[in-house]
């Protein structure tokens, strides 16, 4: 049976017969069939695809995928207290109209004289985001933190020429699995205990499990469960006096208020860019970032693309380039380039640079003062109710914290389930993920939350538990 | 007023130079470019400022060092910088081989930035996003047909995170089976992307790579002697970055089945086979495809986009998790995969980019994919076709072995007469509005050009690459320093790039060249 395209489609202009006829007729093939003779006939499928039929309109595609999605709830109809590696945040107007321009949206691996747009747009960012983090050097965005965190520590191993990393106990377990994948083979993941009051790490275990196998020590702050690791200089010299290298995973909206990492002696810090004006999308918008200081054994394992300010041969002209490129997977190296180079996340760290630019020092202060504040009023009227503490760790937090539901008689899940019909979503249950805490919660509160907000989630939760 | 005349053989193009400052030095003091929301007056009077609780040692000292712009500034730099970019919404966009830049409609864009997928959180209840759900369960049928696999995850972030997830299957497939020591090799092809030896080398394995006979199809009976009963797998681009297929593939994955390794297809060039050939008939038990290739999704400057991955049934187990399945009533997730990965990417990997391709493919159908490989080839061979009139230039190895959706081209002959480079056409073409790559390393091909036009040129715009081209050439014999000298039209002049590779000059950021370029 032969197989019939469909013709005139305005996706495929010379899907028009008349043009076909002419092209063939100039190569000198009679029709569409003369086309793949390479491909052997025992390979030839011989029957169409068994798909849905196509929408013959625009009008029709977009009304049947519309109600489709429109079965979703949006976190803007609900009131929404996840956050847990993807947070919602306030995106500023011009970050969208960035984010969407088709010459960005469309661009790819332009050279620098026809992208040179996109060139200096990703060598801002590199630089404002260096700013937030006071380093030198910080790298085309990677696919997401926990790609970002995975590749520091294969940076860190390759340096130290050493096969093990200790990671802190409260890391996010998913975060932790992606970084386990990408690790096997080659550097083994260890974890080490934590505090079980505070959160913080037990100095003592790490001081235990480090070793002269040790490339590296990480940690994050916030944690995943929220609160500050203030012990950072005292892990940092039990690290480096091991001769590891530290690394510090960071939320970057917290960088207003909070010390970037690098003042309390990381070597390499990595994050995540979502909440720098990306939208949620399902958790489709999380992007990583790796920095490190301006030194060449840094600089040379990086696996990703690093554009850097060049001039041009007219003088006063900047120009841009790939610094040192030959150690990618892109130079001539291939299987032996430092891990690998593709389509990850660039657009996201175009946006990413459009958010700092509007927000400047003085947003981003206000930013983490008000998330600050607001998480702190949260924390304090959640404990009024019975049963429930407000902050499980003894230790103050930003943006996310450890609601402690053991003493309501309810389960999170029990609990989250009727804040749902109520217009809630609930903070994530842990109790699967970190047991040892029973029935609790991590919740998350940024700017988008007005006190109102608040005070709804509270009252809610009041009539579920009394 | 006369009619134009619009007979001339290249377009008259200059693009725009805006002399735009580094965002840096735009910063004025005291500006700003959004407001955000502050605490209400019942919360301040409550918790204080908040801050103060947090101890010294973890609070910053001084406000990062971010410029100060107001919103209207910051948005002229953007957009400047915006036109400084040739999109491939912009320009005839056949020069980026390997990429498939085709068409990416923009009602997909319209649908993907409704509230209902922009603002979904991923760890809202499965009631909550059943659309989603739906939408990438639905997807997933539809890969599962187009290529012949049984499932598939939309986890990997890309096609080179596509790749590492692949090889990581096999390290768990053989660990299982207590074969993860002996089985150490991976082998591939000279022509399968870079990151098809990057991502299994980063997985340990030793990496052999084929080279190709005088055909320009990967060489059998060295493929032959490599397998063995240390090989864990083939892993493998068909056809291949120079467009060439090969016809012996399905001999190539039985042997390596019976020698009980695992047959990876990278199937990033898959544009010109849909409806025509499948995964699954040449002998492969995985496979991916890049959304932002083949499925018309944009490329975002390199992201984010989605290399679905998909599997034989016997492998679903390991695949990462959790997979979406449908009950009958219910879209769920399904975590219980017990020979799992793990995870390769946050949550659902980029579920915008699925809805996307999924509108994709729901505006062609069957019909239309076909049709789609079909012209895509179409266009690819005419365009050969008309390059290869020109002398000097040519496809290396049999010249009459029909490529499939692109070529890779040598100007080995050009470069000889005249001493133009592929690196100089790539920097004259912008001239005309147009875009070459140059990155083929390693340059087994010397002087490589890939071209892929897929199915979006129409023939008034293959025709002009052509002749854009073609006058290139020409000025190549008759005036080589307008080309030395190229680009004349662009943005910038030519960069200075012998600082890139100096870590003494080199500066990544504007914070190190204030430094490095500091006058004493």
């Amino acid at each position: 049976m032969t197989i019939r395209g469909f013709k005139n489609h305005p996706y495929i202009p010379n899907s028009n017969l008349e043009v076909q006829q002419e092209m063939l007729r100039e190569i000198g093939l009679e029709s569409l069939d003369d086309l793949h003779v390479e491909i052997p006939e025992e390979l030839k499928l011989k029957k169409a695809l068994n798909l849905p039929k196509a929408f013959e309109s625009e009008y029709e595609l977009k009304r049947s995928i519309n109600k489709i999605m429109n079965k979703n709830i949006s976190s803007n109809e609900y009131i929404n207290f996840l956050g847990a590696g993807c947070w919602q945040h306030y995106v500023p107007a011009v970050c969208d109209e960035i984010n969407s321009r088709a010459e960005f949206l469309t661009g790819y691996a332009g050279e620098p004289y026809n992208d040179h747009g996109r060139f200096q747009t990703l060598f801002e960012y590199e630089s404002l985001v260096a700013e937030l983090l006071d380093m030198d050097v910080v790298n085309v965005p990677t696919f997401d933190w926990a790609q970002a965190a995975a590749t520091s520590l294969r940076m860190a191993s390759r340096i130290t020429r050493r096969s093990e990393a200790l990671v802190v106990g409260t890391i996010c377990p998913d975060r932790l699995m992606i970084i386990q994948n990408y690790c096997d083979p080659g550097v083994e993941i260890k974890l080490i205990d934590f505090n079980k009051k505070t959160g913080r790490m037990d100095l003592e275990d790490l001081k235990k499990n480090i070793s002269n196998n040790t490339a590296a020590v990480y940690f994050e702050n916030p944690s995943y469960l929220g609160f500050l690791e203030d012990q950072g200089e005292a892990i940092s010299k039990i690290t480096h006096d091991r001769g590891a290298i530290l690394v510090v995973g960071v939320d970057p909206s917290s960088l207003g208020v909070l010390a970037p990492p690098s003042h309390y002696g990381a070597d390499i810090i990595c994050g995540d860019l979502q909440p720098l004006g990306m939208h949620m999308n399902y958790g489709g918008n999380q992007s990583g970032f790796i920095s490190t200081k301006d030194e060449e054994r840094f600089v040379m394992e990086f696996p990703s693309r690093l554009f850097g300010i060049a001039p041009t041969i007219k003088e006063g002209e900047y120009g841009f380039g790939d610094i040192a490129y030959e150690r990618t997977s892109f130079g001539n190296l291939r299987e032996k380039g430092k891990e690998y180079v593709g389509t990850q996340t660039a657009l996201l760290g175009i946006t990413a640079g459009v958010y700092l630019s509007l927000m400047g020092p003085k947003g981003m202060y206000e930013l983490g003062e008000n998330i600050v504040q607001k998480s702190l009023y949260a924390i304090e009227e959640l404990s009024k109710l019975k049963g429930v503490k407000g902050s499980r760790f003894n230790n103050i937090g930003f943006k996310e914290f450890v609601v402690d539901f053991n003493h309501t008689g309810k389960t999170v899940e029990e609990i989250n389930e009727e804040l749902l019909v109520k217009g809630i979503f609930g903070g994530k249950d842990l109790s699967e993920e970190f047991p040892e805490l029973g029935q609790c919660a991590l919740y998350c509160v940024t700017e988008i939350h007005l006190k109102e907000d608040i005070d709804n989630l509270v009252k809610a939760i009041r009539e579920i538990i009394e | 007023m006369k009619r134009i005349v619009r007979n001339s053989k290249v377009r008259d193009f200059h693009q725009a130079r805006w002399n735009e400052p580094i965002i840096f030095e735009l910063s004025r003091k005291g500006e700003r470019g959004v407001l955000v929301p502050k605490a209400e007056a019942d919360i301040v009077k409550q918790v204080g400022d908040g801050l103060s609780k947090i101890p010294s040692k973890m609070r910053r000292n001084g406000l990062p060092n971010l410029p100060e712009i107001n919103q209207k500034r910051v948005l002229m730099h953007y957009l400047r910088l915006s036109q400084e970019t040739l999109g491939g919404d912009v320009n005839i966009e056949i020069g980026q081989g390997t990429c498939t830049v085709k068409y990416n409609p923009k009602i997909n864009d319209k649908i993907a930035n409704n509230e209902k997928m922009t603002a979904l959180h991923p760890l809202q209840d499965k009631s909550t996003v059943q659309g989603i759900l739906e939408i990438i369960y639905k997807t997933d049928l539809m890969m599962r047909e187009i290529s012949g696999m049984k499932y598939f995850s939309f986890q990997p972030g890309g096609g080179s995170q596509a790749t590492m997830s692949m090889a990581s299957i096999v390290r768990m497939y053989h660990r299982l089976r207590g074969e993860e020591d002996k089985r150490d090799e991976i082998i591939t092809t000279v022509y399968s992307h870079p990151s098809d030896a990057a991502a299994p080398a980063l997985k340990g394995y030793k990496i052999i790579t084929i080279m190709t006979d005088e055909n320009g199809q990967p060489d059998y009976e060295a493929f032959k002697a490599a397998v063995s009963e240390r090989t864990a797998a083939f892993v493998v681009a068909n056809p291949e970055d120079t467009g060439i297929f090969n016809p012996r593939i399905k001999e190539f994955t039985d042997l390596i089945t019976k020698a009980g390794g695992l047959n990876c297809y990278d199937q990033a060039n898959a544009n010109g086979l849909f409806g025509i050939a499948r995964a699954k008939e040449a002998g492969f038990h995985m496979c991916y495809f890049n959304l932002h290739k083949s499925f018309g999704t944009p490329h975002g400057c390199g992201g984010p986009g989605s290399g679905a991955l998909g599997v034989i049934e016997e492998l679903r187990d390991y695949l990462p998790k959790p997979l979406v399945e449908f009950d009958g009533d219910k879209y769920f997730l399904d975590y219980d995969l017990k020979n799992s990965i793990g995870k390769v990417k946050s949550f659902q990997g980029s579920p915008q980019v699925v809805l996307k391709a999924y509108a994709w493919i729901m505006s062609l159908g069957a019909e239309g994919l076909y049709e789609v490989a079909k012209i895509a080839s179409l266009n690819n061979i005419y365009l050969i076709n008309k390059l290869l009139e020109y002398k000097g230039l040519t496809v290396p190895y049999k010249v009459d072995t029909q490529r499939i959706e692109q070529a890779r081209y040598t100007m080995e002959e050009i470069t000889k007469d005249t001493g133009i480079t592929s690196g100089d056409l790539a920097r004259r073409i912008m001239d005309f509005g147009m875009h070459i790559w140059s990155s083929h390393h390693p340059y087994y091909i010397p002087e490589p050009l890939t071209l892929e036009p897929t199915e979006t040129p129409s023939k008034d715009d293959l025709d002009e690459y052509i002749k854009t081209i073609h006058h290139i050439f020409d000025e190549a014999y008759e005036n080589p320093e307008i080309i030395h000298n190229a680009p004349h039209n662009s943005t910038i002049h030519q960069v200075d790039e012998t600082s890139l590779d100096d870590p003494e000059k080199w500066c990544p950021t504007w914070r190190v060249y204030l430094r490095k370029t500091k006058e004493d």
